[in-house]
């Protein structure tokens, strides 16, 4: 290694417990194309019990089944909240994925009215819905300045709906979104990013791997990222994905 | 048969007609039309079967245990009903019964081995009152469609509850799936099977396991290893509770040239079966096949007659002469799957050829999200394949995951057209080489049929 290569830190949160739906395609994303783009990378993973959140460049919470949310959930509040708000604050990117996204919420209200309280770091609630929402999704986003697209898949019974806190992280052109009322979708707080879209997200919306990367390099060596990849695979299924939501709408 | 049913079956049958004269198979469309007419004809054909009727459920594995239970039937003298090609929501299983039926009704079958989806168990159960239910395992499979494993795992318990435990009925459950083995505590007549060669253990961590945690308490299993995914030896260091030592249990398991070798032992002595085809999952199936039939009182040599008689099934590790050239066709459907059919592909020597297909429909699972956890990275690097092609609806993001695995993207090609996708492919293979396609559902379907159309194998209801 030498001393001069930048290198960045992926802390992906609990992955062996939150792993759904190809959630690890993100980190396998965001460490490539952080290797492509010439620096070094080291992914880690941090389970239960306290961690130091200091050294790590980029966090990563994906979508877990019920029974291991609840477990995660009084971690994240007991063990890791501070740390984790700390570093919210601070302005590490973090991206959370559908479970995760709810997590970093006020609070989870159940189908019989139950309230479980989440880590609060994304001024957003989530209630149990009846339905299912499930489907492909494009939405556009301007978190990076400019409109952009953006395509996923869906999967979730909680409605989510926002504080005045957090902006939306976009708006929905087809799916449903947040609740599958207000057309918006996801959380976005500083450089923190709460999502229902999976798919794997990072991989086909190359465009959002770079904007993580970008705050990360911002952040530790105050230098925008400025080499860029040849992401012509990437486009293409990010076209074939927006092409195969219109063609099921008609 | 009163006349309500014989109607559902009449028109059951012109319909079978009618498709295959479109050119479809037939295989869920005639049961949709019986439904309709009858909704209770489904009880009124399966209870003419003498020797009752087997439920096949769990993720992987269903068709090809119920074909190799099949196998050993047909091999033991019995005529058999069953939906054969895979098409296991009620539909299909009705449309199988209606082609097993005469005009008068009349069921021309002894027993019925029918495999049906996890989420379809309840309403079979309670239709067809089986003699004995089989469960595989439980993947990650279609989550758009069940939500999470654990309502997966509920359908089928639901399914098992509906089945009276005085009625004598058994129950085959794999031992080294913590989930398929939790459905039988407590009740009776329940019979595991499992491996016991810890030389097949994979030497893999469990990376993106299914689960991890005692269904007792909630720590972690700890494995002596995994045979595939989370199937393996496992116990919980904290409540004790540990696998059951399965009855009917695979003690050597050798890879062979035509297929593998195994070695069952059972309650009534062990036999050694030369399997025609090859990988773990397949020793899996066929344990689950001997459980199931010596529970239907046959003998372990019937068994093992019958199990050398299979010869792989529709697109499930299929081999198809082409001409010079062989197709090797294996169906993947979920990461547990495909990543044993990328680890048996990497058994065979030499750098390979491969088309992968993946198509998006509803019987495919609109998700594909799931690509990002099978381990491509085996199909990278200098020891990895020759050349790709992708194809199918989602062609594109094949291609991302395989360039996200390491496949240098020099080597790989992007067809989404499923009959240019094998020509090009068949191309690329050398003459006697192989050519490994591996497509989900529906684009197995349809590279059958464009196989067929090359003049080169049947349509499933021919076979």
């Amino acid at each position: 290694m030498s001393p001069t290569r930048k290198n960045l830190v992926i802390c992906h949160l609990y992955p062996e417990l939150m792993n759904m739906y190809g959630d690890r395609g993100n980190v396998i994303a965001l460490a490539r194309r952080i290797a492509w783009h010439g620096m070094e990378c080291r992914v880690e993973g941090a389970s239960i019990g306290a961690v130091d959140m200091a050294g790590f460049d980029i966090l990563f919470l994906g979508g877990g089944q019920d029974r291991e949310q609840k477990q995660i959930c009084v971690d994240l509040k007991e063990a890791k909240g501070g740390r984790l708000r700390d570093a919210v604050e601070a302005g590490v990117p973090f991206l959370a994925i559908c479970g995760g996204y709810q997590l970093l919420g006020k609070h989870y209200r159940t189908a019989s009215g139950q309230v479980m309280d989440g880590v609060g770091i994304l001024d957003c609630w989530t209630d149990a819905g009846e339905k299912r929402l499930i489907g492909n999704v494009v939405l556009e986003s301007r978190i990076s300045g400019s409109p952009r697209t953006v395509v996923g898949f869906e999967n979730h019974s909680g409605k989510t709906f926002l504080g005045e806190m957090a902006a939306p992280f976009g708006r929905v052109l087809n799916g449903f979104g947040n609740n599958g009322e207000d057309g918006l979708e996801g959380a976005v707080y500083k450089n923190t990013i709460g999502t229902y879209l999976h798919g794997s997200l990072l991989p086909k919306n190359p465009w959002l791997a770079d904007w993580l990367i970008d705050r990360a390099l911002q952040r530790k060596y105050g230098e925008q990222l400025s080499s860029s990849l040849d992401d012509s695979i990437e486009n293409m299924a990010h076209e074939a994905a927006i092409k195969r939501v219109s063609r099921r709408t008609v | 048969m009163d006349p309500r049913g014989l109607a559902a079956i009449w028109l059951a049958k012109i319909a079978t007609l009618l498709s295959r004269a479109t050119g479809k198979g037939g295989s869920t469309f005639p049961g949709r039309v019986a439904l309709a007419v009858d909704p209770w004809v489904l009880r009124k054909m399966g209870s003419q079967a003498a020797g009752g009727g087997v439920l096949v459920t769990g993720t992987n594995g269903k068709t090809t245990t119920s074909r190799m239970i099949s196998a050993i039937c047909a091999q033991a003298g019995l005529r058999v009903v069953g939906n054969r090609t895979g098409a296991n929501l009620i539909y299909g299983v009705v449309s199988a019964f209606v082609q097993s039926c005469d005009i008068t009704g009349r069921l021309r079958a002894d027993v019925g081995i029918i495999e049906v989806d996890e989420a379809t168990m309840p309403a079979a159960a309670a239709q067809l009152r089986p003699r004995g239910v089989v469960v595989t395992n439980f993947f990650r499979d279609q989550l758009d469609r069940f939500g999470e494993l654990a309502t997966t795992v509920l359908f089928v318990k639901r399914g098992l509850n509906l089945i009276p435990e005085d009625s004598g009925a058994f129950v085959a459950l794999n031992s080294d799936d913590p989930l398929v083995a939790s459905l039988g505590g407590g009740r009776r007549g329940v019979v595991y099977y499992g491996v016991e060669d810890r030389g097949v253990f994979s030497g893999d961590l469990i990376q993106s396991a299914d689960i991890v945690n005692c269904l007792e308490c909630g720590s972690p299993y700890q494995y002596d290893g995994v045979f595939y995914a989370h199937l393996g030896i496992y116990k919980c260091p904290s409540c004790g509770a540990s696998r059951v030592p399965p009855g009917v249990a695979l003690t050597e398991y050798l890879p062979s040239e035509a297929g593998s070798r195994l070695t069952i032992h059972t309650p009534l002595g062990a036999i050694v079966v030369d399997l025609k085809v090859p990988g773990i999952y397949n020793g899996y199936n066929a344990l689950a096949a001997t459980a199931c039939c010596l529970a239907m009182g046959l003998s372990p040599e019937q068994i093992r007659r019958g199990l050398e008689t299979y010869s792989g099934s529709f697109g499930r590790m299929e081999t198809i002469d082409m001409g010079g050239k062989r197709v090797l066709m294996a169906l993947v459907k979920n990461p547990a799957g495909f990543n044993e059919v990328l680890r048996t592909v990497a058994e065979a020597p030499g750098r390979k050829h491969l088309v992968i297909c993946i198509n998006d429909n509803y019987a495919d699972g609109t998700d594909i999200s799931w690509l990002w956890d099978v381990d491509f990275e085996r199909l990278a690097g200098s020891r990895g394949a020759q050349s790709i092609l992708v194809s199918g609806i989602r062609a594109e993001d094949m291609a991302v995951r395989l360039k996200y695995a390491g496949v240098d993207p020099a080597i790989l090609t992007i067809e989404g057209d499923l009959g240019r996708a094998l020509r090009s492919g068949l191309s690329d293979t050398p003459d006697g080489g192989t050519l490994y396609v591996l497509p989900t559902y529906t684009a197995m379907l349809e590279m059958r049929k464009i196989i067929h159309d090359m003049g080169h194998a049947k349509m499933f209801w021919e076979d």
